[in-house]
């Protein structure tokens, strides 16, 4: 019965493909950050047509599920370099060390997070005591108890903001842009009040577990991975404010502002010096093992780590990274070129 | 009320009341206009949703380009003139690029302007003209116009995507760049032109550059993994539980399960491609292959539930009559019910198919999610399909990517539409009704 054939050319087929498969894999695999993902794709690219190694293949898992990829052991069927949005942690430093992963650390350079509405909603200038405010789950009153975060509008904060309801469209938990929100202004803001700041030297755990814990209520509003659908919505709704990289400001100027903070407008040379409180740095991790093993590992390096890549008039640059100072990319061009090992 | 001579009264029964008739009239026409709502609000929908696809993206079938005198300089392009391929391949070709842009605005001198300049022109244009010189050497030291694609965001100027009125700082293309356009346009060194490149190149980060022929391939070669495995093993499922299998508590649990499988989320699929195919069997991640498995995984209960159906309509008549002449209970079904049930298994089997087209999560779990520059050449090549194609782009931050978005997505549709249409006529050609 034809069926029955088909079905059994198909089996010796798939068969034959796997046992080709199993020939030594000659084109890097890049797992990780979905924010690092547009900066390593162009490297990829312009890797691929500029040397005679194939161009990689760029996955976008996220830091963490790139992490547990990278981390799981040494073997061609495990990526050869991962990118993450946030340092690598001291768990997933042990799965790598446990599985025999050796790993050289590359920082790229920054990603600043802006909270930005549209052009023609109102300005507004926020400290990261009042983005605190405005979105953690739980606040201390005037007597340093903690009460469920009774604001409604901004002005109730400050009556320097503007009279309009605290609505932010932000990522999912998920997403590393999240966890440096986070990090950055909200642990940022909750530091700024007493009650809190003195919790914090007393007990770390529980003062995290305040300046982590975002409302639930309806006004923080989890929009999804997608930065550009946040720009979206905020020109349909110039009340609201939202919570993205820089890349989607730098690309949409023209219908979105990003908010101070701190009296510090998000641009390119504010974040690059550092003074714009919300950024974060960006790395991607090498598996030294496979360098030699996969043909183009060195190259591939060499070709980030180039000042016509990550340099101030480099191609990244135009895709929205935010570049290291001078000396910082020098020293860690010879870190990432030396393959010099990560210890934690 | 067309329909009003229907309803007269017949005589005789002229006790019927006239009110409680024209309420039961009136009742009728609300319903029927419920009916035509829910219909027109659905197409409204769907127009809605077309129209803006179609505005969005149409444009990306489109690219500006500007022409230039190139000059193909031995000293650049092969200095020693021993017209080896490797050297020619890797030669500066966007120096000659920037030569003959520079040479259309002698004026501009300074180092930074010079840079904005000739970054009008997009990143790919030398490798526009390293193909020209690899398929013919003999262009070297002479000079030829070229017409050249322009950066992305020149592209979206000249297509009024980004606006002149904006003030400049908010604007990515500033005055001067829009000042050369217009003396560029003015001269007539500016086309429009249908944008090949968007057929026949994979994925880039530059949107000028990006081309859906990667994922084209790539969901054409899944799907083929998908229909061979699928097909056959759903048809005699069918075959074996419908016609061969006895009735009793295995069967009917069995029966329970496939209902259940055709309503698991796929990501569920994806899952179990990732422990089963890539972390047991070793599989390689990316591949056509494996998407391939992992989908018909996924398609295999909806084309056992249509095939089980298919085989249902056929009339015992044709069985009893089959196996009454003599014939075996195989080829009873092989001979007269199969053929007569395959039009409506090959339907299902269309269906499944589309669906299986346009799905994404369960790929995400088996690495297709990916940037993939090359066309996949087979089944082990890395490769992305259609829709999560346009899950990438739809996640980049450069602008001129909403349009490319919007563009694969009408070829998945225009995909999908075919896909379904033959259904249709396979269904009407081949059906026959008792």
């Amino acid at each position: 019965m034809t069926p029955a054939i088909l079905a059994g050319a198909v089996l010796a087929g798939a068969i034959a493909l796997t046992s080709g498969a199993a020939q030594a894999r000659d084109q890097i695999r890049i797992v990780g950050s979905s924010t690092v993902y547009p900066f390593s794709t162009t490297v990829a690219e312009q890797f691929g047509k500029s040397t005679s190694f194939k161009t990689p293949v760029v996955e976008s898992t996220g830091s963490g599920g790139g992490m547990k990829l990278f981390c799981a052991g040494v073997g061609e069927q495990h990526p050869d370099i991962t990118n993450a949005s946030r340092r690598i942690k001291k768990s997933e430093y042990e799965t790598c060390t446990k599985n025999g992963v050796a790993i050289t650390e590359v920082k790229i350079g920054f990603d600043g997070i802006v909270l930005g509405s549209a052009k023609t909603g109102p300005d507004m200038v926020l400290s990261k005591k009042q983005v605190f405010l405005a979105l953690a789950k739980q606040i201390p009153d005037a007597n340093g108890k903690l009460i469920d975060n009774p604001y409604t509008t901004w002005d109730q904060i400050d009556p320097a903001l503007p009279k309009m309801k605290i609505e932010v469209l932000g990522p999912p938990p998920t997403s590393g842009t999240r966890d440096a929100f986070v990090e950055l202004a909200m642990e940022g803001g909750a530091k700024k009040i007493e009650t809190l700041a003195t919790l914090r030297k007393s007990d770390k755990k529980a003062f995290k577990g305040i300046a982590h814990g975002i409302r639930e209520d309806g006004a923080f509003i989890e929009a999804g991975e997608n930065d550009n659908l946040i720009v979206q919505k905020l020109e349909a709704n110039p009340k609201a404010v939202g919570i993205f990289g820089f890349s989607f400001l730098d690309q949409n100027a023209d219908k979105i502002k990003g908010a101070k903070i701190g009296g510090v407008e998000p641009t390119f040379e504010n974040i690059a010096s550092g003074d714009y409180g919300i950024s974060r740095s960006l790395f991607f991790y090498v598996k030294q093992q496979h360098v030699g093993a996969i043909p183009g590992i060195e190259q591939f390096v060499t070709e980030f780590t180039s000042d016509r890549a990550w340099g101030e008039d480099g191609y990244l640059v135009d895709k929205g990274l935010i570049p290291l100072p001078m000396a910082d990319r020098k020293a860690m061009r010879m870190q990432a070129t030396g393959l010099s090992p990560l210890s934690m | 009320m067309t329909d009003a001579a229907q309803f007269a009264e017949p005589a005789g029964r002229s006790k019927l009341s006239p009110a409680r008739l024209a309420r039961r009239r009136a009742a009728e026409r609300r319903f029927r206009l419920y009916g035509l709502g829910a219909v027109f609000t659905g197409a409204a929908i769907l127009l809605l949703l077309l129209g803006t696809i179609v505005a969005n993206g149409y444009t990306a079938f489109f690219q500006t380009e500007i022409v230039l005198e190139i000059e193909f300089d031995p000293e650049t392009i092969d200095p020693d003139g021993t017209r080896d391929p490797e050297i020619l391949r890797f030669a500066n070709y966007q120096t000659l690029v920037h030569r003959a842009m520079q040479a259309q605005f002698p004026e501009v001198t300074e180092r930074r302007a010079k840079r904005t300049l000739v970054r009008m022109i997009s990143s790919g244009a030398g490798l526009t003209l390293q193909n020209m010189v690899l398929s013919d050497p003999g262009l070297i030291g002479g000079s030829q116009t070229v017409w050249l694609k322009t950066s992305d965001d020149i592209d979206s100027f000249a297509k009024g995507k980004i606006a002149r009125d904006v003030a400049a700082a908010d604007r990515r293309v500033k005055d001067q760049e829009i000042a050369w356009f217009d003396t560029l346009e003015a001269r007539g060194a500016v086309r429009s032109k249908f944008n090949t490149t968007f057929f026949a190149t994979g994925d880039s980060r530059e949107p000028e550059l990006a081309g859906i022929r990667g994922a084209v391939v790539g969901s054409f070669l899944t799907l083929l993994v998908t229909l061979v495995l699928s097909f056959p093993a759903g048809v005699l499922a069918a075959v074996y539980l419908e016609e061969f299998a006895p009735k009793n508590r295995w069967t009917d649990l069995i029966e329970v399960n496939i209902n259940n499988l055709a309503a698991v989320p796929s990501i569920v699929f994806g899952l179990l491609g990732l422990a089963v195919f890539l972390n047991f069997f070793g599989l390689p991640r990316s591949a056509p292959l494996v998407g391939g498995m992992v989908l018909a995984l996924m398609t295999l209960p909806t084309i056992i539930i249509a095939g089980r159906a298919a085989l249902k309509a056929v009339p015992p008549s044709v069985r009893e009559a089959a196996l009454g002449v003599g014939a075996s209970h195989l080829q009873a079904v092989t001979h007269h019910v199969l053929p007569l049930a395959m039009p409506g298994m090959l339907t299902g089997t269309i269906i499944g198919m589309a669906q299986a087209l346009g799905e994404s999560a369960p790929l995400l779990m088996i690495g297709m999610v990916a940037f993939i520059v090359d066309v996949p050449g087979g089944f082990t090549d890395p490769s992305t399909v259609l829709p999560v194609q346009i899950y990438l782009w739809a996640d980049s931050p450069e602008r001129a990517f909403v349009a490319k978005t919007s563009a694969a997505i009408m070829v998945l549709l225009a995909f999908l539409i075919a896909m379904n249409a033959l259904a249709v006529v396979v269904r009407k050609r081949f059906e026959r009704r008792w």
